[in-house]
């Protein structure tokens, strides 16, 4: 069974029970929001989505109205230009003017329409700071609520993707205000700093510590990939400038775990860049000395000293020691440990060797640890 | 996972600490119950933060789960809450089964396990009456000295309440490591080839001997846990491992650093420096997940693709192209079949490897690299490139036939409390860190966060050993000791305490003991012996 609407004066067919936005979204209206995301309970609270409903009183939010028989709905008329257009001036009332050293700048979906409306901050507002910027100590997670338009993207995200509700919304008109827990820090408000209301927050009033000035949207380039932790095995885009990853962000398409992330895949990637990273292979002095192993472990010792070599050196060497061990006791005198971290090329490699090259089933990893 | 998150209406957690140790997927679960009403029910002898989420929480004492699951097949029982058709229809030696279940009505399970028998009767009625049922579980069933059979127990539950090859249903494993699945796929074992083609498999043997012309070994090698004690034996002379730390996640770590320091050659492929390296002879700089490309399989067998972000760092090389060279310096020595279709080791790409993959494991056949490039993921078995994956196993039919009932008693941990060590230590991981620590203690945000181990300690106990605030404990077990901060947190019920490995200066695996399953040779990390004192 369908209905019948007039959209933006054509006569069209839709499936009952959808809003309008979502018709809109099918018959590729763009109908611009702000608190609307689609992987949340829309709330209807920006009224950036505002459109006319013939014979209704207001303007209706498109994301929480649905569709009924023989409805007329203009999405871009005067009037809810006008509305969007005085709505933004609004949020931007009150919103800092440092779009020059905001990290969201290029993906800010304020910054997108107040260009697209063509809004300039009103000379009439702008009341500044009237937060501390960043506020929180979570290591992970930068909070500037001078930026914040009080979608509650970031309530929502907390509550109903992570289900963890850290967030939420305190005090009343003009002092409305986002906060975590009873206005206390997010780790206090038993935050697991998984960072999905940074991912969704639509401004910079959220953002990550750890690329904080390190790159805009248009510099960066993004490459999916898998984490590295857990066996879930979520997606998610390393984001690289120059040759060096500066962040992780969602990648709304992964299959497994869409937009959300934990602590670990989303904030813990920076061992990549330890400084403790082996960088160049490092056999024992007494193997450059051709000298037999010391009996026992001593780090004081010159000959279990650390030597930096090249590749084909350290090759050579291992190689050699494999194959004496091999001849002097037996294949089976050799194990392999194999990497539950590695790809599946490589652990079919390490199969490879052990069973073909070194004539050995003594190959096994950490799955039983 | 999806078929879990969407289709469960009933949701049991046992040894599964969901949202620390698979926190996407424990997410998920939690808007399961949220948004849809599922009924959760989690056992663990900690309140875990899933707990929160539950209808019922059965605080089993650690190594007690047989008794607990035949205590609750008893009442499925009793009260005809068993799916007969799919008992007739799908499984056999359903009467061997029912002799064993029916020597733990609740009274002695109760006994057993230290759950009211109230407890038991509400969880049989919801396992019994709403379908389908998710088990979901991970480490703590399977780290015991009956982690099989625990395994097997589950296997029963879920055939009894007819609750296999649905989607909703089902025995839901989590695996670890990122990669472990894979590695297990790809022939990373002591017993079988990729795809658990069995060394002891004639055939299976043969095709690997011709496809990698050379000779094979017909007998089952060795196992981690037995390799490491096997140096002392004089069957072990030289060890490779690749991105592994036995040093820091074995258990009884003092005998693993033992071990390591009298085996005559160590070569090391690693990130950094670990506790293992010590011991090592020759390290090789492998990469990080960043600097390669290749695949890695996920939990429910999702095959995906790992794209290289940046150059390896320094003189660092892939791991694959690592081993290749090794291999190819070694592989003079042997007598190869040189028309064999893949005895040699010049591969270009990661790619070339998959392709060989594709022709030798069954399971992999249609998993190419075209194929996963859309970001989508294959789920194997995937036989051929027009197949699109499964889903789901066992529909209408187990890979043996039928299933098979197993009659399984219940066995007491090998190390139990008694005068001298008197508490019972479990162990595992936190959100924070990740199993040695080797990547999560080289990160900045997250040692702000979790800067040191601590042991969680239930507030009685604390008011009994006088602990107040932020003070060290040290815990003991006939192994070793450590000494650590004292977490006080009803988390653990009185006389258990929790330890974690993430930290060489106080990991709990200097206590754990190298006991293992008869059959898969997992060490009993979750029941420990120890006492606590206050340093």
């Amino acid at each position: 069974m369908t209905i019948n609407i007039t959209f933006n004066g054509k006569a069209i067919q839709v499936e009952p029970g959808q809003t309008i936005l979502q018709v809109a979204r099918q018959n590729e209206v763009n109908i611009p929001t702000l608190c609307y995301h689609k992987d949340l309970s829309p709330t209807g609270n920006c009224r950036m989505c505002v459109v006319e409903v013939k014979n209704w009183r207001f303007l209706q939010a498109a994301c929480v109205t649905q569709v009924t028989d023989g409805m007329e709905i203009e999405t871009h008329n005067e009037k809810v230009t006008k509305s969007r257009k005085l709505s933004l001036q609004l949020m931007l009332a009150n919103h800092p003017q440092d779009c020059l050293t905001c990290e969201a700048s290029g993906e800010c979906e304020l910054q997108d329409l107040a260009y697209e409306y063509k809004i300039e901050a009103p000379g009439w507002g702008t009341k500044g700071t009237r937060y501390t910027v960043d506020s929180d100590p979570n290591p992970f997670i930068r909070v500037d609520m001078n930026r914040c338009i009080l979608c509650r993207r970031c309530v929502q995200a907390c509550a109903e993707i992570q289900v963890r509700n850290v967030w939420g919304v305190a005090r009343r008109g003009i002092d409305e205000q986002i906060v975590a827990g009873a206005d206390t820090t997010m780790l206090e408000a038993h935050c697991e700093s998984c960072g999905q209301c940074v991912a969704y927050c639509p401004t910079g009033a959220l953002s990550n510590k750890m690329s904080y000035g390190k790159g805009r949207r248009h510099q960066i380039k993004k490459v999916p990939t898998i984490c590295t932790y857990c066996g879930v095995g979520c997606q998610f885009d390393f984001n690289v400038k120059n040759g060096r990853i500066i962040g992780v962000s969602s990648n709304p398409n992964s299959p497994v775990n869409g937009m959300a992330l934990c602590v670990k895949g989303r904030y813990g990637w920076d061992f990549i860049y330890h400084p403790d990273r082996l960088k160049k292979p490092m056999v024992r002095q007494y193997l450059l000395d051709g000298k037999t192993k010391p009996t026992h472990y001593d780090p004081k010792c010159p000959d279990w000293g650390w030597v930096e070599t090249d590749w084909e050196k350290a090759l050579d060497i291992t190689a050699k020691k494999l194959g004496q061990t091999i001849d002097s006791h037996g294949p089976n005198s050799v194990g392999v440990f194999t990497s539950a971290k590695c790809t599946n090329e490589e652990n079919y490699l390490m199969n490879k060797f052990s069973r073909q090259v070194i004539g050995t089933n003594n190959i096994d990893h950490c799955a039983r640890l | 996972m999806q078929d879990v998150f969407q289709g469960a209406q009933a949701m049991f957690i046992i040894g599964s600490n969901t949202t620390e140790q698979h926190p996407v997927f424990g997410t998920m679960l939690r808007r399961a119950v949220k948004n849809r009403n599922v009924k959760l029910i989690v056992a663990d002898p900690r309140k875990i933060d899933m707990v929160d989420f539950a209808c019922l929480h059965l605080q089993q004492k650690p190594g007690t789960d047989i008794a607990l699951l035949n205590g609750l097949m008893y009442l499925i029982l009793e009260n005809g809450w068993h799916d007969q058709v799919f008992i007739e229809s799908r499984t056999e030696d359903f009467d061997e089964f029912k002799i064993v279940v029916k020597q733990y009505p609740p009274e002695k399970v109760s006994k057993i396990t230290g759950i009211p028998v109230k407890q038991l009767y509400q969880a049989a009625e919801i396992m019994g009456t709403i379908k389908p049922m998710a088990i979901i579980w991970a480490m703590g069933i399977t780290q015991h000295i009956v982690g099989v059979r625990n395994v097997m127990t589950l296997a029963n539950l879920q055939m009894l309440t007819g609750n296999m090859g649905i989607p909703g249903g089902g025995v839901n494993p989590l695996r670890g490591q990122n990669n472990v699945q894979g590695a297990c796929d790809m022939g990373g074992l002591p017993n079988v080839y990729p795809a658990y083609q069995s060394v002891t498999n004639e055939e299976a043997r043969r095709k690997f001997e011709s496809a990698w012309g050379a000779s094979l070994d017909n007998k089952v090698g060795l196992t981690a846990t037995e390799m490491i004690p096997g140096i002392l034996e004089d069957k072990i002379h030289a060890l490779y491992i690749l991105g592994e730390d036995p040093a820091m996640s074995d258990p009884d770590s003092a005998h693993v650093r033992h071990c390591l320091e009298k085996v005559d050659f160590l070569v090391l492929q690693e990130l950094f420096p670990s506790e293992t390296s010590r011991y090592a002879d020759v390290l090789l700089p492998g990469v990080s997940f960043a600097e390669k490309d290749g695949t890695f399989t996920n939990t429910e067998r999702r095959v995906q693709k790992l794209n290289k972000v940046i150059e390896p760092l320094g003189e660092a090389k892939p791991d694959w192209e690592i081993i290749k060279e090794l291999a190819m310096r070694l592989l003079s020595r042997q007598i190869l079949t040189p028309d064999s279709p893949y005895a040699g080791w010049d591969y270009e790409n990661t790619e070339e490897i998959m392709v060989e993959i594709n022709s030798l494991t069954p399971s992999y056949a249609g998993i190419t690299y075209a194929r996963l490039q859309n970001g989508e993921g294959l789920q194997w078995p995937c036989p051929n490139t027009d197949h699109p994956g499964t889903r789901i196993l066992h529909i209408g039919k187990f890979a043996r036939g039928v299933g098979k009932f197993a009659p399984i008693d219940h066995i007491p941990p090998a190390e139990s409390p008694d005068d001298e060590y008197p508490w019972v230590m479990s162990t595992g991981r936190v959100l924070y860190h990740w199993h040695g620590g080797q990547m999560t203690r080289r990160s900045e945000g997250i040692m702000k966060v979790y800067g040191s181990a601590l042991i969680e300690v239930n507030p009685d106990d604390a008011n009994r050993l006088g602990l107040n605030g932020k003070q060290f404990v040290r815990v003991t077990s006939r192994r070793g000791s450590i000494q650590a901060e004292a977490l006080i947190t009803d988390r653990v019920p009185p006389g258990m305490v929790y330890a974690n490995f993430h930290f060489p200066e106080a990991s709990a695996n200097e206590l754990t003991q190298a006991v293992l399953d008869p059959i898969a040779k997992i060490p009993e990390y979750k029941v420990t012996a120890v006492k606590v004192e206050i340093v």
